[in-house]
């Protein structure tokens, strides 16, 4: 006989593990880097979510004792995949211009991704080159 | 029942592993290679913790919170290589 909470550790198990195998499965078929980069963080928020809400209750279930520091995993993946996905997503388009044409424009001066390396000084001009603050009023 | 469903997850994970070893092969450019590394990293937090909660330890976290830290820190500095040519300027 299996009581309810060995029933929610296993679901949460099977979950979690098949959200990390769709994702990758995504990431074999998908054409295009960009749409691959949809699939793994699927993988990442749901798959190892899952699988840590599963270690959790299932901790819970062995000692009786509310564990907390899976709570610091999931935290700072869910913090740090962003991150990495938004630095992947800028490295591709750095290395090809040519993608940067079929996207919609950016609404800046510098683009979806800064193309050609600026020097120190045209990024940050020194105080004597920048533009004096109109005085306050 | 949970010893059913850990094998089950251990099998799916290892299959999402060796996927991403074919993505990491097969790539065609360097960020496709980088993004399967960063998700096998991802998968094999997964694995880490499923094999804990098969030891019934909690000695494994440690190391899953540090696979997770230095996984981001290597990605974005190989992403700020693939940038600017440069991890430290």
């Amino acid at each position: 006989m299996h009581t309810l909470g060995e029933v929610l550790v296993a679901l949460l198990i099977v979950a979690g593990s098949s959200f990390t195998l769709i994702g990758s499965i995504g990431l074999v078929k998908l054409p295009d880097l960009m749409m691959r980069l949809h699939a793994p963080t699927k993988a990442t928020t749901a798959g190892v979510g899952g699988v840590l809400l599963a270690s959790m209750s299932y901790a819970f279930l062995r000692t009786g004792e509310l564990s907390a520091h899976e709570l610091l995993i999931t935290l700072f993946l869910f913090l740090t995949a962003p991150v990495t996905a938004h630095f992947l997503a800028k490295a591709y388009l750095h290395r090809h211009p040519d993608r940067v044409r079929r996207l919609p424009p950016a609404c800046r001066e510098a683009g979806w991704a800064r193309f050609e390396p600026s020097s120190s000084e045209e990024v940050r001009p020194s105080r004597e080159q920048r533009p004096q603050r109109p005085p306050r009023v | 029942m949970i010893d059913l469903a850990l094998d089950f997850g251990f099998f799916a994970i290892s299959l999402a592993l060796l996927l991403n070893l074919w993505r990491l092969a097969q790539g065609p450019t360097p960020v496709d290679r980088l993004l399967a590394a960063d998700t096998m990293i991802t998968n094999t937090i997964a694995l880490i913790i499923l094999y804990g909660m098969r030891e019934a330890t909690s000695v494994y976290f440690e190391a899953a919170l540090l696979y997770a830290m230095f996984g981001t820190v290597s990605t974005v500095a190989y992403c700020r290589f693939l940038l600017r040519g440069d991890v430290i300027e």
